[in-house]
């Protein structure tokens, strides 16, 4: 799976940082979420989660840090097993993972700074003097270049803007590992590219490992073959090397594909190759 | 066979756990302070507008209806000793808490299942807060404390409502209206008038949080949940208040 490796990994063959072990999530209404799903997140790779709505992406994620719980197999997370850990427990774990959530979830009774600093004044691994909090919640907006935004409420802002708040909040505490729901969902494709690109960046900048659930085929290519380049502020193609991305096709809650970029563009089956589009126009922003 | 019990059972253990947990947060730090003092303001002195006026048409017309009945035995000049028992003992925690209950338990639920739908539940628990203890737990302690302060508000009112009407209609004496009102009342009186929207604190604060973390499938599912709150703390006072009224009939004795 990791025949290619990626430049920015440079700690590879890397540590587990995530790892499902034959998780099932069934909810009280008997829904089964998720089904028997094994898997293994290395240090320094990227998911890119396909699946249509209701497969399960969303409770994977959820299932990961906790906010949801595994009724069979067990789930992994920086390799301690949190499947029956107590909620007060499992905050320190949390901490050290940032997740962009589906709708940005913003708090809507807080300004943007406040937002942002939220994980600075609540993790207590995190937790930083007054002092200090200002200029990281300062660096984490200019990341996403809404600087100028600090007093706004999120109502003030648009749909986009939010969602590049919300993944403001998710790095200021610089985690190792992000997860990031639906970051394009309901966006037009101008914007969708822009939280792309700020996700790669993301990537390129504090070499993080990350779960990219999405149902655009676009958003998986442009992370595996672009890179973001620091000095012109754009993203170029990775050229050969490439990036190490790693596709996951869910169905039903179940994983139907695990693999690298070609392998999924040739496999045949016909649920898998209706999520691979082979977007011809797509290019750097 | 009981499977239709599955659903009620289940809400009811819910219920429990999260008043649990919210009682056991009290302890335990961190203690969210600003979100007390925040929620004593928004929920406690924000409903004083709507008890004031409860307060004194209550206490108005049961003087109309009482002066009226002791008319008849020429007793008229009791009115304030009826008022202020009928007040203190019952009236005023029960229509405070149902007016709270209104305006509290369903803009709580609102609020949470707001919060719960979009997602920020989850996110404030992805970011290193308990929910219960950052939402439940303070608005819990703001109304606790709240309530019996504006029983105590609800019942003076009451009394100058009732004297105005008893001025106006009976021609009643201010010192002899005040003196009966005061007479009237026991110790017992006053333990119970304040001990019970103390209990019914906890019923409005928790019914509404409970509903509101419930709160699914978007707007509607809010809608739902303020509804169901409402309802459902208004009728838990009126039963909880029947049974505190016999305990303290049969230990008080009077």
């Amino acid at each position: 799976m990791s025949e290619a490796s990626s430049p920015s990994a440079s700690q590879s063959p890397g540590q587990s940082l995530l790892r499902f072990e034959g998780v099932s999530v069934v909810f009280d209404d008997d829904t089964r979420a998720l089904d028997k799903l094994s898997f293994d997140v290395k240090e320094g790779e990227t998911r890119i989660i396909l699946g249509a709505a209701g497969s399960g992406k969303t409770v994977l994620l959820k299932t990961a840090m906790g906010l949801n719980r595994a009724s069979e197999g067990r789930v992994f997370l920086f390799g301690e097993d949190v499947t029956r850990k107590p909620e007060q427990e499992l905050f320190a774990l949390r901490a050290r993972l940032g997740m962009l959530f589906q709708d940005s979830a913003l708090f809507d009774s807080m300004t943007i700074a406040q937002n942002v600093a939220y994980p600075l004044l609540n993790q207590t691994a995190n937790r930083m003097p007054r002092d200090r909090m200002e200029p990281a919640v300062r660096d984490s907006l200019r990341f996403v270049e809404l600087e100028h935004t600090l007093d706004k409420y999120p109502s003030e802002l648009s749909g986009g803007m939010r969602r590049r708040v919300a993944i403001a909040r998710a790095v200021v505490t610089k985690p190792p590992l992000l997860l990031y729901d639906s970051p394009t969902a309901g966006l037009d494709p101008i914007t969708a590219h822009t939280i792309m690109a700020l996700i790669i960046k993301e990537r390129d900048v504090d070499n993080t490992t990350a779960l990219v659930v999405t149902h655009r085929y676009q958003d998986g290519n442009l992370v595996t073959n672009f890179r973001y380049n620091p000095e012109s502020g754009r993203l170029d193609p990775a050229g050969d090397s490439g990036t190490n991305t790693i596709y996951m096709v869910l169905r039903e809650g179940r994983l139907v594909f695990e693999g690298k970029q070609q392998a999924l563009e040739a496999c045949t089956d016909p649920y898998i190759s209706k999520f691979v589009k082979r977007p011809e126009k797509e290019s750097a922003a | 066979m009981f499977d239709f019990l599955k659903g009620p059972i289940l809400a009811i253990q819910d219920f429990y756990l999260l008043t649990g947990r919210a009682l056991r947060n009290v302890t335990r730090k961190p203690h969210y302070l600003d979100d007390i003092k925040l929620q004593m303001d928004s929920l406690g002195v924000g409903s004083m507008p709507i008890v004031l006026l409860t307060g004194f048409f209550s206490g108005a017309v049961m003087a109309l209806q009482m002066g009226r009945a002791l008319q008849q035995y020429g007793q008229t000049g009791r009115t304030g000793t009826v008022v202020s028992i009928i007040l203190v003992r019952e009236l005023g925690p029960v229509l405070t808490s149902l007016m709270v209950a209104g305006r509290n338990a369903s803009g709580i639920a609102s609020e949470l299942g707001s919060m719960k739908v979009t997602e920020q539940i989850d996110a404030m628990r992805a970011l290193g807060t308990d929910p219960v203890q950052k939402l439940v737990t303070p608005r819990m302690i703001a109304i606790a404390i709240m309530l019996p302060c504006l029983t105590v508000i609800d019942d003076a009112v009451g009394m100058l409502g009732g004297w105005i009407i008893g001025k106006l209609i009976y021609d009643l004496d201010w010192a002899q209206y005040w003196s009966q009102c005061w007479r009237a009342l026991l110790w017992s009186d006053v333990v119970q008038g304040l001990l019970k929207p103390f209990v019914y604190s906890f019923v409005i604060s928790l019914i509404g949080c409970f509903y509101g973390l419930r709160a699914s499938g978007g707007t509607q599912g809010v809608g739902k949940a303020t509804t169901q709150a409402m309802v459902a703390a208004s009728v838990a006072i009126l039963v909880l208040n029947l049974f505190m009224g016999l305990i303290f009939v049969k230990y008080s004795g009077n």
